[in-house]
């Protein structure tokens, strides 16, 4: 009960920030329209350029929208809510479980609205291919989703939101994000490789190549990304409650 | 918990100790609260009126010393929706309006007050579409109000529910408090406003230094004070040598009035006498509730000056 009312709170509270549909669709709407309706016919990176752009522009918005549940958790603390909150029966658990859930399903709508705007550049998948492009998708999220959490609890809110932006900046830079790669090869390649937004964006290609999803290589970088991130998350929020 | 009525046994701190780095906020303090009580925790700023009430809420670990709140530690009657808090700052979370900030808040609570009546109760009814970053601090402090009795707490605690509003607004919210204590809530606040312990609690509970230094009704504390002022005209008066007098607690001194406040007006006035033959317009007069609050808390090695400040 309390539960529920939470999360759809925490979904509202979302819905009523304008810049969230800004980062989250019109930014990677706008830039997947405005680049590749010129290049509808152009192959890149041994796929089309659209499905690679649709998937990579996808990526680009549903960062923004799972690092967001960070700039809540810092906004909360700021706002002397979180201390409000621990002296009301909601348990921690639910706090965290309602944000992590709010944050994946405000991120599907930018999948949604990035996936009719490849259909309309050309871009044919059948069912399957959709939903194994959202399920990648969605896996590959989850150290972003981690991310969030540890800077919402160690950093202060006016630091943090150009901090998140520059973050998702910097990793979809080298993930290839923006609709070119840094480097084919090499040592600037293998610290491509190590990111979880370059296997993010490979998600359009892996899914038409029929490989059966992602190379070993992807999941583990994902894993070791969220193995990695996960007990410093715990060590910041302890950290917070303690001096709460 | 699946009970929503909190069993007998009220609060009880015992030898509570709280220390920031080598400061000492609360000193071995012991205090016991019966169900239905309205206490005021009185006491000049660091005195630990909220470093005890943050222990209370399970906010805050003590280093020493246990608390049972309704015979369970805090973080249980948390849990279990017995306990309402109002803190000094927080709950106008951004995104949401009043109502939603209040209903939102009973939704935690497995017992929850209709919301409506809550609005209605603490005043919030009029501003209840307004954003709750939009609020005056009076409008503020009347939606943390209701966001700590929305969910029919057994147990109130407000840490300085008042501070920072206008008088007509502090005599309102004590309107509605005192409507809500009627219907056997415990409630326990902190304040350093004299005027209000005195009016509003059925015993005051006055801190200083981290320890209980007087606890009882008003009148009990004046009598136990049982504070005299002398008053005279000295012309350039040395404070110290008058301070040094046997009997003297504190001097104040007004151009060539003095004033000096007595835990023995008697043994004093004699000193006083035998001191400053020039002394002149003598006037004993006895203790209002003021003077016993500066004596009770000088006994503890502090000057109770902005404390009498603000209650002026």
């Amino acid at each position: 009960m309390s539960s529920a009312t939470h999360f759809r709170y925490e979904v509202l509270r979302t819905l009523r920030n304008r810049v969230f549909y800004g980062v989250t669709l019109a930014l990677p709407l706008l830039l997947f329209l405005g680049v590749a309706s010129g290049q509808r016919h152009a192959t890149f990176n041994g796929t089309s350029f659209p499905l690679y752009f649709m998937t990579a522009m996808a990526v680009y918005g549903s960062m923004f929208a799972v690092v967001g549940p960070g700039a809540r958790i810092a906004r909360d603390i700021a706002m002397g809510w979180t201390r409000q909150l621990r002296i009301t029966p909601l348990r921690a658990r639910t706090d965290l479980t309602a944000k992590v859930a709010s944050a994946y399903l405000l991120a599907l709508p930018t999948l949604v609205l990035l996936y009719l705007a490849g259909a309309l550049l050309g871009v044919r998948l059948s069912a399957s291919q959709w939903l194994e492009l959202t399920g990648l998708i969605l896996v590959g999220l989850v150290p972003f989703v981690v991310i969030g959490f540890v800077l919402g609890y160690l950093m202060p809110i006016d630091a943090l939101t150009p901090t998140l932006g520059g973050i998702v900046v910097l990793f979809s830079l080298f993930g290839g994000v923006y609709g070119f790669e840094l480097a084919k090869s090499g040592p600037l390649f293998d610290v491509m490789k190590a990111l979880p937004s370059y296997w993010l964006v490979q998600a359009g290609k892996t899914v038409v190549t029929g490989a059966g999803g992602w190379p070993a290589e992807a999941w583990i970088v994902i894993a070791a990304w969220t193995v990695l991130l996960m007990p410093v998350a715990a060590l910041a929020y302890r950290r917070n409650s303690a001096r709460a | 918990m699946t009970t929503d009525v909190a069993p007998e046994g009220g609060i009880v701190l015992r030898h509570l100790s709280k220390s920031y780095g080598l400061v000492p906020a609360v000193q071995s303090l012991d205090l016991a609260i019966a169900p239905g009580e309205t206490v005021a925790l009185l006491g000049p700023n660091g005195a630990g009126k909220t470093t005890t009430i943050d222990m209370v809420l399970g906010l805050t670990r003590p280093d020493h010393g246990s608390i049972s709140v309704f015979g369970v530690p805090p973080a249980r009657a948390v849990e279990a929706g017995w306990i309402g808090g109002m803190l000094q700052t927080g709950a106008p979370l951004d995104h949401l309006r009043v109502r939603e900030l209040v209903a939102l808040t009973a939704s935690y609570y497995p017992a929850p007050l209709g919301v409506d009546e809550v609005l209605r109760l603490t005043g919030a009814d009029a501003f209840a579409g307004q954003w709750t970053t939009k609020l005056s601090g009076g409008q503020a402090q009347r939606v943390r109000f209701a966001a700590a009795l929305v969910g029919d707490p057994d147990l109130l605690l407000l840490d300085e529910p008042t501070a920072g509003i206008d008088v007509e607004g502090r005599r309102d919210f004590w309107h509605s408090m005192r409507d809500i204590a009627g219907q056997g809530k415990t409630v326990v606040f902190a304040t350093h406003y004299l005027e209000e312990a005195d009016a509003y609690a059925d015993r005051i509970v006055l801190i200083a230094k981290g320890k209980v230094v007087a606890d009882g009704p008003a009148t009990e504390i004046k009598a136990q004070a049982a504070s005299r002022t002398i008053r005279g005209t000295l012309p350039e008066a040395d404070t110290a040598a008058l301070r040094a007098l046997p009997g003297v607690l504190a001097v104040d001194r007004h151009g060539d009035a003095v004033i000096l406040s007595c835990s023995d007006a008697d043994i004093a006035l004699r000193a006083l006498l035998a001191a400053f033959p020039a002394i002149h317009d003598l006037e004993v007069r006895g203790g209002s509730l003021e003077e016993a609050f500066m004596e009770l808390t000088a006994d503890a090695g502090h000057t109770a000056t902005d404390v009498l400040e603000t209650a002026r």
